[in-house]
């Protein structure tokens, strides 16, 4: 009674296995449907993540936000999509059409296929595959790709210096990244999404802070959003690497955004809050989704709070942010974990006491992390420049010149 | 185990399926008007000047060849941390002086300016 959704596909098997229907195809079927289930599930999320989201800044900034489509403003997301699919799609002169055209559909689908090895719940899981941390990083890879074609194919210098800045920016954040996903690798011992989740007794955030909060603000620069936001910085360069794009084209790139955040939710959610994990999933697995759903929406609302609080970084300060201190501290963090666990494995410690010291030990690389940085970096001294009167108005010196003329 | 990458391969296309129906539909049911003007390169309401693939500066390249080495010691790490139950001390040293060289690594390049952007 506790695992609806497996009871409904076990169902759907027997009922196309009663029909006739081979046994291969019988798995490819439930299969396919599956597939289609949880994508166009994500994609519906994104829906509901648009009202959401401009609620959340409307609330942020001290304004109402949507209110006018429907009950507060519940339909304004649906009104924007009839607007985008019945817009026209200008191709600029001299564009690369096939790398123009295939650049949003790569963005939104290398985020979407992230969510196949996403575990929903114990028993809800698209593919549990053994690699999976490394599947994200690899598939989250093609939004790069993506980017520098749309860039590289629109025929346009802001959109190209765009993919430039954000080819620069998410190659260089993608380094602390994965080195911060392989402390929760290293503490789970396996890199299957479901054993991370199983083995998070306690949550791998009080076991590992330092590399949860590099995950969030890498993956923030991942995705490119203020204050990481320089890749369509509409100060500088206009709209970045999608200043061509028009219609869906462009639809597709704001989707793959906003549905990257709440992926990063998700993957925040799994890695570091226990994803599924919570009262009662032991007996109603089902509870897992809803759990796994708050903590996703917990990740998320933290990454547009610091969207919406944070003005935007320079591009020497984003990457002498990223190589200077997030790839140092974060491969300190995996020298401590790493030697530190097998410490307390040898020692054989019971499982508080092991997360107690591994807390403490974040808490002292942190700490001396701000140190080292106050003693490097020390506050600059704000320079006072005193108003010196000057007249307004000079008499030109070459006076004599003009008149010998 | 087959199942999972069955799932993963139907759910590449899924992927890619949507997004695609997505994208060129507006070409059917949006308008299709497009003239001299309209098709201009956008470039801060001026006419464009010269090509659009200019000359970029070199610090591009060089962090994306920071980036690759970085990478690359990452794939290695990772079996290293999946295997961790069953390392004994010395391995788990091992790793960690590999981990080290690399720091040191990290810190050649900032001395050598290869991190500067200016």
């Amino acid at each position: 009674m506790g695992d609806p959704i497996n009871l409904i596909s076990r169902w759907f098997n027997d009922l196309l296995l009663g029909w006739g229907v081979a046994e291969n195809l019988v798995k490819v079927i439930s299969l396919a449907i599956g597939a289609t289930i949880v994508a166009t599930l994500s994609l519906a999320t994104v829906i509901a993540l648009i009202w959401v989201e401009r609620k959340i800044a409307g609330r942020l900034q001290d304004r109402p936000g949507p209110n006018r489509a429907g009950p507060y403003g519940l339909f304004q997301p649906f009104a924007d999509i009839i607007k985008i699919f019945t817009k026209e799609i200008t191709i600029p002169d001299g564009a690369d059409h096939v790398a123009f055209n295939i650049a949003p559909v790569l963005a939104l689908g290398s985020v979407l296929l992230i969510w196949a090895v996403i575990p929903f719940a114990a028993t809800v899981v698209g593919a549990n595959i053994n690699v999976g941390v490394l599947y994200i990083v690899a598939v989250g890879s093609f939004g790069v790709v993506a980017v520098l074609m749309a860039g590289w194919s629109s025929n346009n210098k802001f959109a190209l210096l765009g993919s430039f800045r954000a080819v620069a920016q998410m190659v260089s954040y993608e380094v602390p990244m994965v080195i911060a996903l392989l402390t929760p690798v290293l503490l789970a011992r396996s890199m299957g999404l479901n054993d991370i989740v199983a083995a998070q007794t306690p949550w791998f955030i009080i076991v590992a802070p330092l590399a949860a909060l590099i995950f969030l603000i890498t993956s923030m620069a991942e995705v490119g959003r203020a204050p990481f936001d320089l890749l369509e910085a509409e100060s500088e360069i206009v709209a970045g690497f999608h200043t061509e794009y028009s219609g869906m084209g462009f639809g597709a790139f704001y989707v793959s955004e906003f549905l990257h955040v709440w992926t990063i939710g998700a993957l925040i959610a799994t890695f570091f809050l226990g994803g599924w994990s919570g009262p009662g999933v032991e007996t109603l697995p089902v509870l897992g989704i809803l759990y796994f759903y708050l903590k996703t929406f917990i990740g998320y609302f933290v990454v547009t709070w610091i969207r919406l609080s944070l003005p935007r970084v320079r591009i020497d300060q984003l990457l002498a942010f990223n190589w200077k201190f997030l790839t140092p501290l974060s491969l300190a963090v995996l020298i401590v974990t790493a030697i530190l666990d097998k410490a307390l494995e040898l020692a054989a410690v019971e499982r508080w006491a092991y997360a107690l010291m591994m807390l403490a030990a974040n808490l002292i690389i942190g700490w001396a992390t701000v140190l080292i940085l106050k003693a490097i970096e020390p506050k600059r001294k704000r320079q006072r420049v005193e108003f010196t009167p000057r007249p307004i108005a000079v008499a030109p010196k070459s006076v004599d010149n003009v008149s010998s003329r | 185990m087959l199942d999972n990458w069955l799932y993963i391969g139907l759910f590449i296309v899924v992927a890619l399926f949507i997004p695609a129906v997505a994208v060129f539909l507006p070409r059917l049911i949006g308008p299709r008007k497009p003239n001299a003007i309209k098709q201009e390169i956008y470039e801060c309401g001026i006419e464009t000047v010269g090509d659009a693939w200019v000359q970029f500066k070199v610090q591009y390249y060089i962090f994306a060849l920071i980036f690759l080495i970085f990478d690359i010691e990452t794939v290695f790490l990772f079996p290293w941390a999946v295997a961790f139950d069953k390392l004994p001390l010395f391995a788990v040293m091992e790793g960690v002086l590999f981990i080290m060289i690399l720091l040191v690594g990290l810190f050649y390049l900032w001395r050598k300016g290869a991190l500067e952007w200016a």
